[in-house]
């Protein structure tokens, strides 16, 4: 990844396009790669959705002359933050923004979305710009030290993930200077926290040798980045296991494996190619006569529309199977639906018998 | 004793109506509803009269119009013109007996139609005040001036000579009318002021001295000294000739034969196309005219539906013209747009007709109400029955929506403009005698919505460019707001100098006031305007009802 002397300069490049432009008397453009699975393909090798090379360019006239001055405004506070080793919130940034007088963002979504566009026109991620995201960026249980370093001495911090009792380990923002130890066998990605609870309580990273990571709906950049250096270094394998809908196959699971649209021009960073999908399939619905819910509308039209236009499912057939018989059937199921079968059969047999049968996965 | 039938009780009774018996129990079909609009058609049809006559013999009319209020709703009309003057015998009979006149029998634009207009308020005026119509005429210095006192035989439509003499009078040649009648006088759309004034709008080579019932004196002066195209009088047209009056042709023609008479009392019609005719309808050209029956004279109009005739000559009517129509429009209403436009001659039923239309746009005009509508047959105002005339209908029909102005269904669009259309024809089809409405002929409204729909073209590019140029102008405030922003944040990312800033906002400035384009100028100064004339005949709307 781009290092912070590189972001420095990467802003400075495109202030100085910009002022020798209109020194040329020309309309000054900024260029950033057009952000939507659009413009994104699939590539099976490197396991991450890559940016097609759609480009969106905002001439500056005068319509674009307000969201113009916002986004230099927007390039100066970013340069601000990164030479004095700040961050700002997306919230933080968007107050900030208040002391640009009529230049200011009414909205904070406003402020997100040229927040949005400076990190793809210098092609980084938004944490390195100095901006970081409201949300949580995940939990960790299990067989982990992470090796981190105290703010004020700059001493190596050694965190043992074995050592939270019912509580976990919160993954910090910026991940890319941790360092990791473990022996474990899998990484066991969750998408509910309370699946993670039932975990965690009954130490099944103990039993199963494993490191469990509670990623609470669709994974942060921090998450997927996490997990990704994570497996890389230690070359161990990741398993995901989220509710049986196409919510959680389609964002969750997709996600976290090949990236998103929206951040195509760092998916090759923030993707986890190695994961592996163990469950809720709909097979599984079948298989384990879970109790179900029926789909609604939006969950049918999830599933066409990601068999139609998702260039991950579409590469993948037996999810195109999955999806088309989720849709035949008409229902979906959460993982605590297992509770059905008692509480602790998920740990006793589902995953036991899942993690066995690598033919019951989804790619 | 036998009781006789009751019919021939009823017999008795039985009789001839005169016409003028007729007119006197029937005065609203000639215009004469109500004291207020009496007094209007009375000054209408003596100014029309006089305009038509000074036309015919090219004299840039000068027409003198006196309104004395007399106290007790009577009012003095004096009418004074300087036209040809009329030669003494016929006076008694063009002022005091109805249905008398040239207009009738020959197919030429003018302002009178009928014959009847005059004769009606003669007519009126003895009805309500029992006094005599005085007229005063002279046709040249050589001859002296007549002065008759007149009144109408009612019983037998015919005139009443109550004094005739030879009088002294100033005037070289010219008629002057003097009539008391019973009236009212107001302001408003409907006014005289404003009958006058939109005459003298649509007339611009004529002047009119006005003496209102306040005795102020409004001159209308000319704006041209040449005369409107002198309209030509033509045959009628095969084409919508009706039964009867074909019949009548052929009673009174002088032709001998079928395809003579074709010839000589039709227009577009020569040797082929009588011979054509004649095939057409199954009869020989030479039969003689005053041989043919109902029978076949009803195959003669069968025949010469079928047979293809070119179009009347348009040469014979005259509009105004679109420049002038233009320049009256701005005389009038203080806008910033104007538009007009004279349409090509079209015919229905046989008659050649020009529709002519504009529009004033903005400026002082009341943007929450309906648009005024103006409308015109042969130069003349007409004030009335607004909702039964086609000119209404057609402005309804047109999509004023897609031109910038709003509209409801089935109305009359809405904004700050006036619509002004004037319909000239040889003969143009009221709905009424008392001319205040034309008739539906759809070949008429289609000419009009196509006159209003070129108009409204105009208008719509220019509500499109104002609403651009307000829109730039809104931009233009726009750019200077956040200009500096872009500045100050090239200076904070660049370290540049103060000056290299005020410079980059400089080039900015030039660069997007260039990719914006120009601020066009779409203020238009209206020389024409005269704010004393637009105000005449506005003032206390009346409350009276058609």
């Amino acid at each position: 990844m781009k290092k912070q002397s590189d972001v420095l300069s990467g802003i400075k490049d495109i202030a100085t396009g910009v002022y020798n432009t209109i020194l040329k008397r020309k309309q000054p453009e900024l260029k950033m790669p057009l952000r939507a699975l659009a413009n994104v393909k699939y590539d099976p090798k490197e396991g991450y959705f890559e940016l097609l090379g759609k480009m969106k360019g905002r001439t500056l006239t005068a319509g674009t002359v307000k969201t113009f001055a916002q986004t230099l405004k927007m390039m100066s506070l970013s340069k601000n933050l990164v030479e004095t080793d700040d961050i700002a919130s997306k919230r933080e940034a968007y107050y900030i923004s208040k002391n640009w007088g009529p230049a200011r963002f009414n909205e904070q979504p406003d402020s997100d979305a040229v927040m949005d566009d400076i990190e793809a026109m210098m092609m980084v991620n938004r944490e390195q710009i100095g901006f970081i995201p409201e949300e949580k960026g995940g939990e960790i249980a299990g067989k982990l030290i992470v090796i981190d370093k105290d703010r004020d001495t700059g001493k190596e911090l050694r965190i043992d993930c074995t050592k939270f009792g019912s509580g976990a380990y919160s993954i910090p923002i910026s991940v890319e200077d941790l360092k990791f130890e473990t022996d474990a066998k899998f990484i066991l990605a969750i998408e509910t926290a309370g699946m993670f609870q039932r975990l965690v309580k009954h130490n099944y990273w103990k039993k199963s040798n494993c490191i469990l990571v509670s990623m609470g709906g669709v994974p942060t950049r921090a998450c997927r980045r996490f997990i990704r250096r994570l497996a890389d270094i230690k070359k161990i394998p990741v398993y995901v296991f989220t509710d049986g809908d196409p919510y959680g196959f389609g964002s969750i699971y997709r996600t976290l494996k090949a990236g998103s649209g929206n951040a195509a021009h760092i998916n090759k960073y923030f993707c986890v190619p190695q994961a592996q999908f163990i469950g809720i399939t709909p097979q599984d619905i079948v298989d384990y006569q879970l109790p179900t819910h029926p789909l609604k509308d939006v969950d049918i039209k999830k599933i066409k529309d990601l068999i139609k236009n998702d260039p991950f499912i579409k590469h993948y057939r037996p999810w195109q199977k999955a999806l088309e018989q989720m849709a035949k059937m008409k229902v979906r199921a959460e993982q605590q639906a297992l509770a059905k079968h008692g509480l602790n059969f998920v740990i006793s047999d589902y995953l036991p018998k899942k993690l066995a049968d690598q033919k019951s996965w989804l790619p | 004793m036998a009781e006789e039938p009751i019919a021939v009780e009823l017999a008795k009774k039985q009789k001839e109506i005169g016409v003028a018996e007729f007119f006197s129990r029937n005065r609203h079909l000639l215009g004469f509803d109500n004291k207020k609009k009496a007094l209007m058609t009375t000054i209408k049809e003596a100014v029309d009269n006089s305009l038509d006559a000074c036309e015919e013999a090219s004299v840039l009319p000068e027409v003198s119009v006196e309104v004395i209020d007399m106290g007790n709703d009577r009012f003095r009309v004096i009418v004074e013109d300087n036209g040809p003057g009329i030669v003494k015998k016929q006076i008694p009979h063009i002022f005091a007996r109805l249905l008398y006149g040239s207009k009738f029998f020959k197919l030429s634009q003018s302002r009178g139609q009928q014959g009847i207009g005059i004769s009606a308020s003669v007519l009126y005026s003895q009805l309500t005040t029992g006094k005599p119509a005085k007229i005063t005429s002279r046709i040249s210095p050589k001859h002296p001036a007549n002065y008759y006192e007149l009144k109408i035989d009612i019983q037998n439509n015919r005139p009443d000579i109550i004094r005739e003499e030879i009088v002294e009078w100033q005037k070289d040649h010219g008629t002057k009318v003097e009539l008391e009648l019973e009236g009212s006088y107001t302001l408003g759309p409907q006014s005289i002021d404003a009958y006058l004034k939109q005459t003298a709008i649509v007339n611009p080579h004529v002047t009119v001295i006005y003496t209102n019932p306040k005795a102020e004196q409004i001159i209308f002066p000319k704006a041209t000294d040449i005369m409107p195209k002198k309209p030509v009088e033509i045959k009628p047209h095969p084409y919508g000739i009706e039964l009867g009056i074909l019949m009548d042709m052929l009673k009174f023609t002088e032709a001998r034969t079928l395809q003579s008479f074709l010839m000589n009392e039709f227009s577009r019609v020569g040797i082929s196309t009588a011979k054509e005719i004649c095939e057409n309808s199954a009869l020989l050209p030479n039969t003689k005219p005053k041989e043919i029956t109902r029978e076949m004279a009803e195959k003669l109009i069968q025949g010469i539906a079928k047979t293809k005739i070119i179009s009347p000559p348009t040469d014979c009517i005259s509009p105004i013209g679109y420049e002038l129509l233009e320049k009256g429009l701005k005389k009038e209403v203080n806008a910033e747009f104007y538009t007009a436009v004279t349409r090509m001659p079209s015919v229905y039923r046989g008659n050649p007709f020009i529709i002519e239309a504009g529009i004033a746009y903005g400026g002082e005009q009341n943007a929450e109400e309906t648009v005024r509508l103006l409308r015109f047959a042969n130069r003349v105002p007409l004030l009335y029955q607004q909702g039964a005339c086609a000119v209404t209908k057609a402005a309804i029909q047109t999509d004023w929506r897609s031109y910038g102005l709003s509209q409801s269904q089935s109305s009359l669009p809405a904004g700050p403009c006036t619509i002004v259309v004037h319909i000239c024809s040889v003969w143009v089809p009221f709905t009424s005698e008392s001319k205040e409405a034309i008739a539906h002929y759809p070949e008429i409204i289609k000419e009009i919505k196509l006159a209003l729909q070129e108009c409204g073209r105009q208008l719509g590019m220019y509500i499109r460019k104002k609403k651009k140029v307000q829109y730039e102008s809104k931009k233009r405030g726009y750019i200077e707001t956040y200009i500096p922003y872009i500045g100050e944040a090239l200076q904070e990312l660049l370290k540049v100098k103060e000056s290299d800033r005020k410079n980059v906002e400089n080039l900015l400035l030039q660069i997007l006031e260039k990719t914006r384009g120009e601020l066009g100028a779409v203020e238009m100064e209206n020389v024409e305007y005269d704010e004393e004339f637009a105000k005449i005949g506005k003032g206390e709307e009346d409350e009276e009802t058609e």
